[in-house]
């Protein structure tokens, strides 16, 4: 599709100029062979941003356009009731901070305990390596769901049912390897010859890690930071199995738990929860477009999950 | 261990660099030890329990019945998962949703790659833009869908009555017959630009040289295709399915959001977790947790037998 494009003009000036290739390069031409090209870039673009789109329209509606038909495409009377709403929710408002002490903490730990693995499976040479490697690779693919009950019954025997801690440890499991996994590959692609003038000058592992190694892996650390940010954040399964209090509650649970105000309690207050949604994704999408090209490093990198 | 008689330098050098070794190896598993730890702690150590647990009659409230070993009767007694028609119908559930949802994100996420992968103006914009589904939490995606697809208010029955896909509203969450299209659209929307850019990454390492002297050989678009990058782009392709395939498999974010428990449309995860926290049976909730490690294990190695054969 893409090559089929590029390769037409290297070939063109090969072959007798037909009439379809002049026609091809007369600017009119142009147009008219990239068209269904361009039409296809428009569709892709619709697709990935219109659920999107279709949300912030949403949240700035007021209730009685929302749930009226025929229904509009774009808010006539844009208000901010629904935001105001969504934020005086106490539990999203406390969802909002859970959320972010729970994926803040579990990114620093992740980040800490990663970042001495990483160090040493990136720059040392021992036996054992690959193993330890093919253990960290397994764990990035492991299905959360199959420990579930054991986890169940040891976050209830340690007492840390319905608590955030449960989440900072449990979360562990699929920010963790992940983390040591990519800032492998990061520490692999350094020269050893700042490492080993460090060495020459008798400098400690730990000083060489963290005075020269970690300042040079630092664009490293932010793009597996946030990818392990956004994992946590955005998950579901353990925060539903171990959570139970509104005010522990983390993000997806709380995007899932508004009800409708007293009197109308069997409408869905959508206007409400487009607002909460967008007030989520936002500093995300932000994140991510700042980051992007680390982002598509790292992912690549790790080629694991979204 | 040397005697003195042999030659000195080379042994003592080979010691030399031997106790190095010993001392690099040494500090290497030192700085292991938190990492591995936490692993042990939180993946294995349970893990293992589980396994445990699916031989044992477990409840979550111990002392309304004590617990005590029951050997297989988890798997293989009168009331075993073997016997089990909810689980067996979560097992076709989750494998159809996998089907379906690896199948349309492989080849809508290959075209997008293809597209993008060629020079144009906005290139950076639009793999800006393919990142925005991404960066959306699943559940948050699931409740915008939900909303799409609502039968009084939603855009998509307001856009397929205008393009006279349909004439009346349609439940299309609620209808069973199209209850499974609707999660799935809201993977495949979610998923497919994060598969487009993992298979960009691999069209991107392919050498441009190949297309322009397969060119001058004569080959049209099609066939450059089919000959040179369907098979560089296939490590790609590979490691995409098989990342894909197993997070289908354990699918419970988009089918919780829009179903919770609904008998018709359970996957083996929301069944899993609802034995084990829902009803407190984690002794049978262990068993299918075991169940479900063993199936997606088995794709884990269909897949690698068949990277190791087309290898060869």
């Amino acid at each position: 599709l893409s090559t089929a494009a590029e390769t037409t003009t290297v070939r063109a000036p090969a072959r007798p100029a037909s009439r379809s290739v002049r026609l091809r390069k007369s600017p009119f031409g142009r147009v008219l062979f990239r068209l269904p090209f361009w039409l296809l870039v428009a569709a892709i673009f619709v697709y990935a941003l219109f659920p999107f789109y279709w949300a912030v329209r949403s949240a700035f509606m007021p209730e009685n356009e929302l749930f009226a038909t025929p229904i509009k495409y774009w808010p006539s009377n844009p208000t901010l009731q629904n935001f105001r709403d969504a934020l005086s929710t106490d539990f999203f408002r406390k969802a909002l901070l859970n959320s972010t002490i729970v994926a803040g903490s579990v990114t620093l730990i992740s980040l800490a305990i990663g970042s001495l693995a990483a160090y040493a499976l990136g720059r040392f040479r021992f036996r054992g390596k690959s193993a330890v490697m093919y253990l960290m690779l397994s764990m990035t693919i492991f299905p959360q769901i199959a420990i579930l009950g054991a986890l169940y019954t040891m976050i209830s025997d340690f007492h840390l049912y319905d608590k955030l801690a449960a989440l900072i440890l449990t979360y562990l499991i699929f920010t963790l390897p992940f983390t040591v996994w990519v800032l492998t590959s990061f520490m692999r692609t350094l020269p050893g010859d700042l490492e080993e003038a460090a060495y020459v000058d008798g400098a400690t592992p730990l000083q060489v890690f963290w005075k020269v190694l970690l300042p040079l892996i630092a664009p490293g650390l932010v793009t597996t930071g946030l990818l392990a940010f956004i994992a946590a954040w955005n998950e579901y399964l353990y925060a539903v199995s171990f959570i139970q209090s509104p005010g522990h509650y983390t993000v997806p649970i709380a995007i899932t738990s508004f009800v409708g105000k007293s009197g109308n309690a069997f409408q869905v207050p959508w206007g409400q929860i487009m607002a909460a949604t967008v007030i989520v994704t936002l500093p995300l999408i932000a994140a991510t477009l700042i980051l992007q090209r680390r982002i598509l490093a790292g992912l690549t990198a790790g080629a694991v999950k979204g | 261990m040397n005697s003195v008689a042999t030659p000195a330098q080379v042994p003592r050098r080979r010691r030399r660099r031997s106790k190095l070794q010993a001392r690099q190896t040494r500090t290497a598993w030192l700085l292991l030890v938190p990492a591995l730890a936490a692993v042990a702690f939180v993946a294995i150590y349970p893990l293992g329990k589980t396994v445990y647990q699916s031989f044992t009659n477990e409840q979550f409230l111990q002392g309304v019945t004590p617990t005590k070993w029951v050997g297989l009767d988890n798997y293989f007694g009168a009331a075993g998962i073997i016997h089990d028609t909810v689980f067996k119908n979560a097992i076709i559930e989750t494998i159809k949703f996998t089907v379906i949802t690896v199948s349309f994100e492989f080849a809508l996420g290959l075209i997008i790659a293809l597209v993008v992968n060629s020079k144009f103006k906005g290139r950076g914009l639009m793999r800006a833009v393919m990142l925005v589904p991404w960066a959306i939490p699943t559940v948050v995606a699931a409740k915008m869908w939900q909303w799409m697809l609502d039968d009084t208010y939603g855009v998509i029955n307001d856009l397929a009555m205008k393009l006279h896909i349909i004439s009346h509203p349609h439940a299309w969450i609620a209808d069973p017959s199209t209850a499974l299209a609707s999660v799935s659209a809201v993977d495949i929307w979610k998923t497919t630009p994060f598969v487009a850019l993992l298979l960009l990454a691999g069209l991107q390492v392919i050498p441009q040289d190949l297309y322009e002297a397969a060119a001058v050989d004569g080959a049209n678009a099609f066939q450059q295709f089919m000959r040179i990058t369907v098979p560089l782009l296939l490590p790609a392709i590979l490691v995409t399915l098989i990342f894909r395939t197993l997070d289908a498999l354990r699918v419970f974010d988009v089918f919780a959001v829009f179903f919770g428990n609904r008998p018709d449309t359970q996957t083996m995860a929301i069944y899993a977790q609802s034995t084990i926290v829902g009803d407190g049976n984690v002794g049978y909730g262990a068993a299918i947790s075991v169940a479900i490690f063993l199936i997606i294990a088995i794709f884990v190695v269909i897949y690698v037998t068949f990277i190791r054969v087309t290898e060869s």
